[in-house]
């Protein structure tokens, strides 16, 4: 962990480097969920609602699924661009340090432009919270924080899974993306706006479930979900995702071979 | 004009070569179409008011708009390019005995040709035979069907115009992150590509209708759907080719002036 924040460190130091065109970006990212926020607000100016659920409920959902997903792209990066490490042979030099690889390869690249956007997604996030109907009770918080905080961890462990298929096509696969940006565009609704299978896919395989929808029906208190606190504590689950994800990654790195460029 | 053409159909026949590439994107294409769609059923299911879209022809433009998306995207980016200019390599294009923003025009509309000529395809077959609520409907006539693809030639000219202009700005900046990010957020949302735009408010249309982008995307898809006349699909085409010679233009005089002041980088 410790080595962990030192290529944080020193990944921060040389992107400061280039100042101007670090806040260029930085304020670029910020803008990027904005015009889909934007999208959202028209479509709910134009149908009034959308299956029963209200403007700020969505943007709640939003609110989670952009700060989960913009923490995910700051600080596990390194994985997403990760088959151009095994395309140029360079991953060898990871496997031969004392050091576990999946650390490594997280601590290979940080993109803390991705702040920006981040910054954003908070300040939505508390606007849509201050804006809900029901109360705030001390249980809700710690939902919406695990909710968060889960979100993380499963769009780490999909990074992490795309990475791994690079170990056997050496090439990245773009289907990937379904699960990553598709992912991201998808649970930014509440998922029961969706046909049943993509809602079991995506609670079941994938368990975005537990971090948007379930907990939400606790928090807003709908379809009597109220009376059970057990739908706060969901998104715990979600955290069960990551250890098939770096099985996934031993077993890959076991079949590697390396291009040997 | 030899030059141009043998550009050209280089990259077209480099573009065909990476056809798995190519399936794994028009899966990707497919699952984000389906998304998009329940979205807009979900919206249409309760509506209060009437909109000014059917959802049949909703469903249409977002098939058409996931078909064509390479000649639409403004975010494609040509790394050789940008490449090129940061690194200055620049001075061996400047060598060359032709005008390098036709070459590099023709060198951008061909990547974008090829990876749609080998992704357009499959995806428009599939989603003709889809059941009911889901199938892309076809114009009504023939006629409409030309007008179509006439308008969304005009709108690739336009939208490799626009993205040139991405690519000057880069002699300025020297670094394409910026640029290209801001163009493609807002040309993307200009464009009625996040949502279409007729279901946009009147304000916002109207400051839509002022710019390029909507051309490029909205224009076509909505002259398919029949959502506009003949006569404004006739009447647009014009616009299009208006804006098209004003891009081309403002292209070239800024790019002659960055290249009048271009510091080759040594090395």
């Amino acid at each position: 962990m410790k080595l962990y924040f030192k290529y944080m460190l020193m990944l921060l130091r040389s992107e400061m480097q280039y100042r101007g065109s670090f806040l260029l970006l930085t304020f670029g990212q910020c803008l990027t969920p904005f015009t889909t926020f934007a999208g959202v607000y028209f479509m709910f100016e134009r149908f009034g609602d959308l299956k029963g659920w209200s403007f700020y409920e969505v943007v709640l959902c939003f609110g989670v699924t952009q700060m989960a997903f913009s923490f995910t792209e700051c600080f596990a990066r390194g994985f997403d661009v990760f088959s151009s490490l095994v395309v140029s042979g360079n991953f060898d030099r990871l496997l031969v340090r004392p050091r576990s690889t999946t650390l490594q390869v997280f601590g290979s690249r940080f993109e803390f432009a991705r702040i920006g956007r981040l910054a954003l997604s908070a300040v939505v996030l508390v606007w849509a919270a201050s804006h809900m109907e029901a109360s705030w009770t001390p249980l809700k918080v710690v939902a919406l924080v695990l909710m968060v905080m889960s979100g993380i961890v499963i769009f780490t462990g999909i990074f992490i899974l795309a990475a791994s298929i690079s170990f056997w096509t050496v090439q990245g696969l773009e289907v990937a993306n379904i699960f990553t940006d598709g992912g991201r565009e998808m649970i930014q609704y509440p998922l029961n706006i969706y046909h049943k299978w993509v809602k079991r896919f995506f609670t079941f395989i994938i368990p975005f479930g537990s971090v948007n929808y379930l907990p939400l029906l606790y928090i807003l208190g709908r379809d009597g979900a109220a009376d059970h606190p057990m739908y706060a504590l969901l998104p715990l689950l979600g955290l069960v995702f990551l250890a098939p994800c770096l099985l996934v990654w031993r077993i890959g790195e076991r079949h590697y071979r390396s291009t040997g460029s | 004009m030899r030059a141009y053409l043998s550009v050209f159909r280089l990259r077209i026949s480099t573009g065909l070569q990476y056809r798995a590439a190519a399936l794994a994107g028009i899966a990707t294409q497919f699952f984000f179409g389906f998304m998009f769609i329940m979205i807009f059923q979900a919206f249409y299911a309760h509506s209060v008011s009437n909109p000014p879209m059917t959802l049949t022809a909703v469903i249409t433009y977002t098939w058409l708009k996931q078909a064509f998306l390479v000649f639409i995207m403004l975010w494609l980016r040509d790394n050789e390019l940008f490449g090129l200019i940061t690194s200055g390599n620049i001075a061996y294009e400047l060598c060359r005995p032709s005008d390098i923003y036709g070459l590099w025009y023709a060198k951008l509309l061909a990547t974008r040709l090829s990876s749609a000529l080998l992704r357009c395809f499959p995806l428009l077959l599939v989603t003709l035979f889809l059941p009911k609520p889901y199938r892309l409907e076809l114009p009504s006539d023939l006629l409409t069907f030309v007008f179509f693809a006439l308008v969304l030639l005009a709108g690739l000219l336009m939208v490799v115009a626009i993205s040139m202009l991405i690519y000057i700005s880069v002699f300025v900046t020297m670094s394409p992150g910026g640029s290209l990010l801001l163009f493609s957020i807002f040309g993307e949302f200009l464009a009625g590509l996040i949502i279409p735009v007729p279901l946009m408010p009147g304000w916002m249309q109207n400051i839509v209708y002022l710019l390029p982008f909507h051309w490029t995307a909205d224009f076509p898809f909505r002259v398919f759907t029949g959502d506009l006349s003949k006569s404004e699909a006739l009447s647009g085409l014009a616009a299009q080719a208006a804006w098209l010679a004003g891009l081309v233009a403002l292209g070239k005089i800024l790019m002659n002036k960055a290249l009048r002041r271009v510091v080759v980088q040594g090395g």
